[in-house]
């Protein structure tokens, strides 16, 4: 699956991108708060080394592109593990929610739709509380079985429908491959982040849901939107088989429920008390930091492409 | 202890896999020792603990850091006692000083006056996941013998989920690290145990709480 020129094209723009946010965090330097510019400085380095992560991953092959978003699933489930309260009963079976990755990635890999589609949400719903029978201990089995399917949901089933993505076939009216889905999905989830917290810093004054985020304002929400919707119907002719109306109804998810995936994400870190998923990607926090709109991305935009294109 | 041995299991085997396999949240990464001779006092879950603190620095030290063993367990047979010597480095103490022919920690006085690190766990074994165990008195020794060396406690969590006691089968986690300030030494034991013992758990309190029935 060698890159074709419009794919080729995409990630230079992405490179492009990168160097421009650079340069701009480089220039205002001086003009910003030492810990600001810090903070700044670091998040830009993990953008950098993400997005040629990233690059790499879609450039090799299918396989890399699995590997890649395998080890994604990998540090997510792991994070996830580290910040919940776990019993001490249950360590093999967070084990066998570990080894469920590679299954997963492997149907993907075989284009086994079906079994992708219930290997998690059915098989090991069913599986992981049958293990923990065996284990014949009572006190906090209903935590343990919901918090550990809860992870594996979020951060094995949601995160693999971007991969599922990939293995897309070309249509009959679409040149392009299932490759700049992925990237357009990304692209406009990640930017959909940026421009809502730009937006809110610049004309965010009604806080939206301050018991759950005091961070997200009314204005940062719609601006994201705007520039999200505008963004996706840009895009569409160029990566998407999407028409005019359809491109504008995927921005729309996009934006709304990468807004939602966010506020979840929160909602769960003020239950743990913590102020972030975890230390991996300076500036960010954690995977789950950086994943948290895209879990819920993911598998509405795949659906939402799959029921109309495929 | 073989060095070029060691550059290649810590920097080449260990590291990574502790990084990639495993992740490390650091708080107050800024208080680790950059020069030696020093003593890293930690917790002890698991036989990963000392992996894991060699992980935390940087070739420099590392080839400079001993970490304090017990022999009955780590030289019981040829194959671990040339491991535990010549790649871990271990410096082995008898864990029943009557029956050690010479002081104790003689040879622990001869590393720090070389200038080097010791790694040393004052619970003495490993004991139960994520328990703290009552502190050994040897510690006391070491610290009233040197109150020039700095003392850097470092509380570990996690590794008792990871690879406690008597498991074979490892489970990932993220490990969290919490470096708290080096002191020194001084006389009074009564008074280092419990200097000791309270450091200890001011550094457990910063990491939020994961109860584990």
């Amino acid at each position: 699956m060698p890159l074709n020129e419009i794919n080729r094209l995409t990630m230079a723009a992405l490179i492009l991108l990168l160097v421009a946010s650079s340069l701009i965090i480089w220039m205002l330097g001086s003009r910003l708060k030492e810990s600001d510019r810090i903070e700044l400085s670091q998040r830009m380095h993990s953008w950098w080394v993400m997005v040629l992560l990233f690059i790499g991953a879609l450039a090799i092959n299918t396989t890399w592109m699995l590997v890649f978003f395998a080890f994604v699933s990998y540090l997510a489930l792991k994070e996830y593990f580290t910040m919940i309260p776990t019993r001490r009963v249950d360590r093999r079976i967070i084990f066998i929610a570990y080894l469920s990755i590679p299954l997963q990635y492997l149907w993907v890999g075989m284009h086994w739709y079906g079994m992708f589609i219930i290997f998690i949400p059915i098989f090991m719903f069913l599986l992981i509380p049958m293990r923990m029978v065996t284990l014949k201990q009572t006190q906090g089995f209903l935590k343990a079985t919901g918090t550990l399917h809860w992870g594996m949901m979020l951060t094995i089933f949601c995160v693999s429908h971007i991969a599922f993505l990939g293995v897309l076939p070309k249509g009959p009216d679409w040149r392009n491959t299932g490759i700049s889905l992925i990237v357009y999905l990304v692209l406009l989830t990640q930017l959909n982040d940026v421009g809502q917290y730009v937006w809110g810093k610049l004309v965010g004054r009604i806080k939206i849901i301050p018991e759950i985020s005091p961070n997200k304002t009314l204005g940062g929400f719609l601006g994201g939107i705007a520039t999200t919707v505008t963004l996706a119907l840009l895009l569409a002719p160029i990566l998407t088989p999407l028409s005019f109306m359809t491109a504008f109804g995927a921005g729309l998810i996009i934006a709304i429920f990468g807004f939602v995936g966010d506020l979840t994400m929160s909602a769960i870190k003020r239950d743990l008390g913590l102020k972030d998923t975890g230390q991996l990607l300076p500036g960010h926090g954690g995977m789950l930091d950086r994943l948290d709109s895209i879990i819920y991305t993911a598998p509405l935009f795949f659906h939402y492409m799959r029921y109309f294109y495929y | 202890m073989n060095h070029y041995l060691r550059f290649a299991f810590f920097q080449l085997l260990i590291r990574p896999l502790i990084s990639i396999v495993l992740g490390l949240n650091v708080r107050h990464r800024q208080r680790l020792p950059v020069t030696g001779p020093a003593i890293i006092v930690a917790n002890h879950n698991s036989h990963l603990d000392t992996m894991v603190l060699m992980t935390l620095l940087p070739w420099a030290l590392q080839k400079k850091t001993r970490p304090v063993a017990a022999a009955d367990y780590f030289l019981k047979n040829r194959a671990l006692a040339w491991f535990s010597r010549s790649i871990i480095g271990i410096i082995p103490i008898q864990r029943r000083p009557a029956k050690a022919a010479r002081a104790p920690f003689a040879d622990i006085q001869q590393e720090l006056d070389q200038g080097h690190l010791i790694i040393f766990y004052p619970e003495g074994s490993r004991g139960e996941p994520e328990k703290f165990n009552e502190m050994k008195r040897g510690i006391t020794h070491l610290l009233k013998a040197n109150p020039q060396v700095p003392v850097y406690p470092i509380f570990i969590y996690g590794l008792g989920k990871i690879l406690p006691k008597n498991e074979a089968l490892l489970v990932p986690f993220v490990i969290d690290l919490v470096v708290g300030e080096p002191f020194y030494g001084q006389d009074n034991k009564e008074h280092l145990i419990e200097q000791l013992t309270t450091t200890f758990q001011q550094l457990q309190e910063q990491i939020p709480p994961r109860t584990w029935e």
